[in-house]
């Protein structure tokens, strides 16, 4: 009897701190749908003259002269060879007869603006980088560098046969999803490296303003022209290549490539974009 | 006024004793500047600044230059707390960045 009361007592306790739970931690709650309306609506105010699909031309979509200097450079457009190669490298059998198509859904052609996307099995994000290096793993092969060459040559191929496809990411209802989201989004407009420069200190607060003799890139469809090849690099760069360097400009200790912190970070920053077009490969200064 | 240079002489040989750094200072320095880092590390925030000064401690350190192996530990010490303060802080305040 006195158990039944202590339950009873214990209930009705919980039952009434719920109850005063929702409205107390409503700014806390996770909605990645108006997430994406108000980062859209953020970008498109701040720049009324551009559409949303002119984002995914980054700091080229921010003023004319850059945009000529943009459509001059696709003439000859810097990241061809490594297209290239990443199509010879795609479609070459591995040593046991299968390839990288055997790996991807629709043999990989077209699927770019998936990716990320949230593995129930494992309960994590997985990346495009991540699953061509699982790919090669499962057939035998050693794992690529994350961060340039053949991977940024593969990831090229692979965006090159996605272009014009609006990014797709989807979250599913799983509170793992919704919580690798969120730390993505908190490592986002967190300030770290001595610095104290958050991504969103750049490409949120200050895009189209030049830093050093930079002009930075709006947040919105940064990921879209993934990998791109950058004068200041005199080569490709995969996203992890892009997050590592952010960290190192900043004065903070990257973390390694893939690492959950990025591969969070990659599912929010291109949820937000959803609906913009894959540009990728792209060319950037 | 024999005495008094005597005196003066003992004086300034004690207080250039008394700030000369020496190897144990050095290690001890450099243990809690090394401490710190790590404790950043954990919190996923170390910075590229703490590791350059720690490296330029340990190479004073080695060079026998205890002085600068200190001094550069310190510092080094100082940058790591920093960084464990930006990250201890931005657990709440990455919120004021946020778009809404």
């Amino acid at each position: 009897m006195t158990s039944r009361l202590a339950i009873r007592a214990a209930t009705t306790l919980a039952l009434g701190v719920l109850a005063f739970t929702p409205a107390a931690r409503a700014a806390e709650t996770i909605d990645p749908v108006a997430d994406n309306a108000a980062f859209q609506k953020f970008f498109t105010d701040k720049f009324p003259k551009l559409q949303l699909k002119d984002f995914v031309n980054g700091p080229y979509s921010m003023n004319e002269d850059l945009h000529k200097q943009w459509e001059e450079k696709e003439e000859f457009p810097p990241y061809e060879f490594s297209l290239e190669d990443g199509k010879q490298m795609f479609t070459t059998p591995f040593k046991n007869g299968k390839s990288y198509a055997d790996c991807f859904p629709n043999q990989g052609i077209g699927i770019r603006q998936n990716y990320p996307y949230f593995d129930d099995k494992d309960g994590k994000v997985v990346t495009l980088e991540l699953a061509l290096n699982r790919c090669r793993e499962a057939n035998g092969e050693a794992p690529i560098s994350y961060v340039k060459d053949e991977m940024a040559a593969l990831t090229a191929y692979m965006a090159f046969t996605s272009r014009g496809k609006p990014m797709d990411i989807r979250i599913p209802n799983d509170p793992r999803a919704l919580a690798a989201y969120q730390m993505g989004k908190e490592y986002f407009y967190t300030r770290r490296g001595q610095l104290n420069f958050s991504c969103a200190t750049c490409h949120v607060q200050s895009p189209g303003q030049r830093i050093r003799a930079e002009v930075l890139a709006p947040a919105l469809g940064i990921l879209n022209a993934m990998p791109i090849y950058r004068s200041e690099w005199s080569g490709m760069g995969t996203t992890s290549r892009r997050f590592i360097t952010c960290n190192s400009q900043t004065r903070g200790v990257p973390l390694a490539p893939e690492s959950d912190e990025y591969r969070n970070l990659e599912y929010y920053l291109s949820y937000v974009s959803n609906g913009l077009p894959i540009s990728g490969p792209g060319a950037r200064p | 006024m024999r005495a008094t240079a005597i005196v003066a002489a003992l004086l300034i040989a004690n207080a250039s004793a008394a700030f000369a750094a020496s190897e144990a200072d050095y290690q001890a320095a450099y243990a809690a500047a090394e401490a710190a880092n790590k404790e950043a590390g954990t919190l996923r925030n170390q910075w590229t600044t703490t590791a350059s000064t720690l490296a330029a401690s340990k190479k004073a350190g080695d060079a026998g230059d205890f002085d600068t192996a200190v001094a550069q530990a310190k510092e080094a010490e100082a940058l790591a707390k920093a960084s464990i303060f930006q990250a201890t802080s931005e657990k709440e305040r990455w919120k004021d960045m946020e778009i809404h």
